[in-house]
């Protein structure tokens, strides 16, 4: 696990370098679903950054859309492409639109951004997948925030009612959205127990940042003979205190050239 | 036969042929004529329940794996209800999702207001990318399937559900998804119409031609892209224009008409349509009444147009 804290750190700073060296853009949320993101490419997902269409692929669905700069950082990191494009996050004919667009970026596998979409998008894949018998896993992650979309369960209830056991999803329960505190604005409370009424498998981790426990949690849902929904319990903005202490209000953020080199120096523990 | 059934041995027969076609209902099998096939095709129609939302995202799923989802609903929830995944899942995340939506405008009868869709291709019409197209009869619904099915993007079908009068009764008839179809030449003016008013057209021309007015009439099955060159050389040949549609004439086929008519030729131009209203219940003989949709009302559009045209 300590190489993979390595590579949370420079997925953390390419993030934080991707947004600030832009100068605005949607750090929260980005941060907050880092270390999900390193276990999940690290250890599970059976890719292949040289043939990011490689048919059988597992797939990521990430339907809280707007996490785009984390998924970036990743997918460079992996070699899906040059490092040099996260410096284009939002410029004028980028491939790395604020939110996920699967026909801009390689291994990106669906187009988010409208939130709840995704989620439902993603129980197409897993039924196709399940069609194909190609043996993929779909992953995919929700915001809390998104949880509040009807479309959501709409999606949750067909994932049960499928036996899509091949979905392993996720959602980012940091409690903040871009008006205030979830539990403030419409409560999701208790969304494990909402969860397990819709049939899912569901495990609750308490520290959502916890590598070793996301990646248990991992392997125990893969076990699972239902799909699965793993609630992770966040800090959005992880990793740089100015970010984290501002609150909900770290959605989306401008950040000086100053600000970025000193959240850059604090993740790597300088 | 009934156009729902023409659409379920279509699919039957083009699942059987390619694998990768599956059905989506919500709900609406049964009254859109798609139930038995999930006999045959157990895995490949499936319905999802009173879940259009997750309906059309779904299919866009599924299509970003390479299957050819056909998605059905009654026009306003294939429609208006589903917009945003229209716009998003579907056309800008360019998923080869196929739409079906039945019952278009007035035709829903005694569902009424809240199942008319008088808007559909007013919404849909502005999404990029998205072709739309409404069958006329069943000789024309059997070809424009397979076409669809073999154009890769997303289409919205916007099928009249129940028994229609066929149009298109040559057996030399050939469809092309994007091409209008000239069903009769005419020298005074032009008649553009879609959906069940080519019916009423067929009527009113009856009546024209008793009284020796020469119209051309011509079939705009594809309201996106529309057909602009059959537009504007008719529109040159006969200098006047009525358009005759089952949807509100603001946003339908009378605006994407105006669009290319103001643009290339403009000519005097009359329409036939629901004029900015909800619907309510009844039959079709009254709501073709109400609505101002009647053989007679496009026999009286061509008059006026008529006096318009230098």
């Amino acid at each position: 696990m300590e190489d993979l804290k390595q590579i949370c750190a420079d997925v953390r700073a390419d993030v934080v370098t991707t947004i600030g060296t832009l100068g605005v853009g949607h750090i929260g949320g980005s941060l907050s679903i880092v270390d999900l993101l390193v276990v999940l490419y690290e250890k599970h997902m059976n890719i292949d950054p040289k043939n990011p269409n490689m048919e059988g692929r597992d797939r990521l669905v990430v339907s809280k859309g707007h996490s785009g700069p984390a998924v970036y950082a990743m997918l460079a990191h992996k070699g899906f492409f040059d490092k040099s494009w996260l410096l284009t996050l939002n410029r004028s004919g980028t491939n790395l639109p604020s939110h996920c667009d699967m026909n801009r970026t390689p291994g990106v596998d669906m187009t988010t951004g409208s939130l709840g979409q995704g989620f439902s998008c993603a129980m197409g894949v897993a039924l196709a997948s399940k069609l194909r018998g190609d043996g993929a896993t779909v992953y995919t992650i929700i915001g809390d925030g998104e949880s509040q979309e009807g479309q959501i369960w709409e999606a949750a209830m067909f994932g049960a009612q499928k036996k899509l056991d091949n979905v392993i999803a996720f959602t980012d329960y940091n409690n903040m959205q871009i008006d205030g505190d979830v539990s403030d604005i419409c409560d999701i409370a208790d969304l494990g127990a909402k969860w397990r009424a819709f049939g899912w498998h569901t495990i609750e981790l308490q520290n959502g940042h916890d590598l070793a426990a996301i990646d248990a949690a991992i392997v125990q849902a893969k076990q699972a003979d239902k799909p699965s929904m793993i609630i992770l319990k966040t800090v959005k903005g992880k990793g740089v205190r100015f970010i984290e202490e501002m609150g909900f209000a770290n959605h989306s953020i401008p950040m000086t050239k100053e600000q970025m080199e000193a959240a850059i120096a604090e993740i790597r523990g300088e | 036969m009934e156009m729902r059934q023409v659409l379920c041995e279509c699919l039957d027969q083009m699942m059987a042929e390619n694998e990768n076609i599956v059905v989506i209902d919500a709900d609406l099998a049964k009254p859109n004529g798609t139930f038995p096939l999930r006999k045959k095709y157990p895995e490949r129609a499936i319905d999802v329940g009173i879940a259009e939302q997750n309906m059309a995202s779904v299919a866009a799923g599924m299509s970003s794996y390479g299957f050819i989802p056909f998605i059905t609903s009654f026009t306003p929830f294939a429609s208006r209800r589903i917009c945003d995944q229209i716009a998003i899942s579907i056309a800008y995340a360019k998923q080869n999702v196929k739409i079906i939506g039945s019952d278009p405008g007035i035709s829903a009868e005694f569902n009424g207001g809240t199942h008319m869709s008088m808007e559909d291709v007013g919404v849909l019409r502005s999404i990029p990318e998205l072709v739309i197209y409404e069958p006329v009869d069943t000789a024309q619904f059997k070809q424009a399937l397979p076409q669809i099915a073999a154009y890769r993007g997303p289409v919205y079908i916007r099928m009249f559900r129940k028994t229609i009068d066929d149009v298109f009764t040559s057996p030399d008839y050939r469809f092309d998804l994007f091409k209008a179809d000239c069903i009769q030449t005419g020298e005074a003016v032009t008649i553009f119409c879609s959906g069940l008013m080519v019916q009423e057209t067929m009527k009113a021309n009856e009546i024209l031609r008793q009284e020796g007015i020469s119209a051309e009439i011509i079939n705009i099955h594809t309201i996106k892209p529309i057909d602009r060159g059959a537009v504007v050389q008719s529109a040159k040949k006969t200098g006047a224009v009525v358009v005759a549609e089952n949807h509100n004439v603001i946003g339908g086929l009378t605006s994407a008409v105006c669009e290319v008519l103001m643009e290339e030729y403009p000519v005097p131009l009359r329409a036939v349509g629901v004029k900015d209203r909800f619907g309510q219940v009844g039959k079709m003989p009254f709501l073709k009444e109400e609505y101002h949709m009647t053989a007679q009302d496009v026999v009286s559009a061509v008059k006026e147009v008529l006096k318009l045209k230098k």
